[in-house]
């Protein structure tokens, strides 16, 4: 059909044509529009209380405690239970958050502006490894670590980045495809390199060689660093290519830990949803499956953009990691998702397929007419809340949520059938 | 004409059994996994019916152009 496939070229067009650019870190009450006191933004799809999962569970309750509004977790967990918080996605406020995705008034968040459209994107800073609010941690470690990104990073990073006059991430993200990245579960060489831009900046501004030293070494020793800023890419990218009518083209993939949830250009900001499925992959010792929670956060907007397991190829020592199988086998998972992709991207491109830019632009058409669905490379949290990270992996996006979208978009259209 | 054919088809047929085997397996890749493992040369084409042979969903795929 004519109409959709001139649809399609212009949604390819504009997550091609996006320029991110790294701008600011600054409170999120002050960068996002209507979050204000007792709203909570979680990852993934919409979902009541009731239906959340233990880390989401945890977080929330972590985040109500470290923003002064409740006195403690079981307080905490009365109150969320009573009706006290808001609770909606992060992405209906142009934001996107790794698993459990909290994103409240006092964090501060990264500021990405797509300078080709001038939208905006937010993402809170990644906390690091280990036990982190991200996979449910809400003990006093990980509220203490959330006040010092709150009042010492945070602001340093601000002053920082405000003094670059903005940090360009398409060229960053393309090196660290050369040096083995694939944005989602492997940040070490993209995390490196924003670090050597940022580093400099962060001396001039910083009065105290004790706190700058301590930011160093924190934004140093966190191989995912460059995530969050990642996902941020890829939702500042995506954003301009919503709303497209006769456009098949999916502009968000997301999990709450209990729903995972795609949105589509032609259908607007509709959530069609399913059951998430559970992660395959290794597990931290004393870990097993039956310690694991079903899928979650707002990170496979980086594969919406062709990164993560759709830039598998790029990282072959990632696939080892996430118990994928041997290394040899990462290309086949690129080759795979370029079967239900619109095209690929020029600027990122993989040396082991010789140049081949990633492939972009899901298509729901090609994915219920081939039957391969997107694969998601993750983290895999404890399914107590309060335990973190136990393991990392990779999942299958749900059939059911494309197979929807396909008759929901066909119907928008008129087709029948 | 035809009596004249059917001897050049009989030796390209014994022609084409005297050569090791090479094959190309359209779809289940059972059938790939089996011969490679006998050591016989064989190229996987992945295939499946479109919708995995949902009637429904490929009468709307067609109409709506893959």
């Amino acid at each position: 059909m004519e109409k959709i496939e001139k649809a399609n070229a212009e949604a390819l067009r504009r997550l091609l044509v996006g320029e991110p650019v790294l701008i600011d870190v600054v409170p999120a009450g002050e960068a996002i529009e209507g979050l204000g006191k007792h709203h909570i933004l979680h990852a993934g799809p919409p979902i009541i209380w009731e239906r959340m999962c233990g880390p989401l569970r945890g977080a929330i309750m972590g985040i109500a405690v470290f923003e002064g509004w409740a006195e403690d977790l079981k307080d905490a967990a009365a109150k969320a239970e009573a009706g006290t918080f808001r609770f909606e996605p992060n992405h209906d406020y142009d934001a996107v958050g790794p698993m459990t995705g909290m994103t409240t008034q006092g964090q501060p968040v990264l500021v990405i502006e797509n300078r080709t459209f001038g939208n905006r994107a937010y993402c809170a800073i990644n906390e690091g490894l280990g036990k982190v609010m991200r996979f449910g941690g809400n003990d006093a470690e990980v509220l203490a670590r959330l006040a010092w990104l709150r009042d010492t990073l945070g602001p340093a990073l601000g002053r920082a980045i405000r003094e670059t006059g903005g940090i360009p991430l398409k060229p960053i993200i393309a090196r660290g495809l050369t040096m083995g990245d694939e944005m989602h579960q492997r940040n070490v060489a993209c995390s490196s390199l924003l670090l050597r831009i940022l580093a400099p900046p962060l001396a001039r501004i910083s009065k105290d060689s004790e706190a700058l030293a301590r930011c160093l070494d924190f934004i140093g020793k966190n191989d995912q660093f460059f995530l969050n800023v990642a996902m941020a890419v890829g939702k500042a990218l995506t954003d301009p290519a919503r709303g497209i009518e006769g456009c098949s083209l999916v502009t968000a993939m997301c999990r709450n830990g209990t729903d995972f949830g795609i949105r589509v250009s032609g259908t607007g900001d509709t959530w069609f949803t399913a059951p998430v499925e559970m992660p395959v992959g290794l597990y931290f010792p004393g870990y097993t499956v039956n310690d694991a929670n079903p899928d979650m956060g707002d990170s496979a907007i980086v594969e919406t953009v062709g990164l993560g397991a759709f830039a598998m190829a790029a990282a072959p020592a990632v696939v080892g990691f996430i118990g994928a199988g041997p290394a040899s086998g990462a290309v086949r998972f690129t080759r795979a998702m370029g079967e239900i992709t619109a095209g690929n991207n020029p600027e990122w491109t993989i040396p082991t397929l010789d140049g081949w830019g990633v492939p972009t632009g899901i298509d729901v058409r090609l994915v219920v007419e081939t039957g391969i669905v997107p694969n998601i490379n993750t983290g895999i949290a404890h399914r107590k809340p309060g335990v973190g990270q136990v393991g990392a992996g990779v999942v299958k996006a749900p059939m059911p949520c494309f197979i929807q979208a396909l008759e929901a978009f066909a119907a928008k259209l008129g087709v029948v059938y | 004409m035809v009596s004249e054919d059917k001897p050049t088809d009989a030796k390209k047929t014994v022609s084409l059994l005297d050569q090791p085997l090479r094959v190309i397996n359209v779809g289940l890749e059972r059938f790939a996994e089996d011969l490679a493992a006998h050591g016989t040369t064989v190229q996987q084409v992945h295939w499946v019916p479109p919708a995995g042979g949902d009637a429904r969903l490929a009468d709307l795929l067609s109409k709506v152009g893959t």
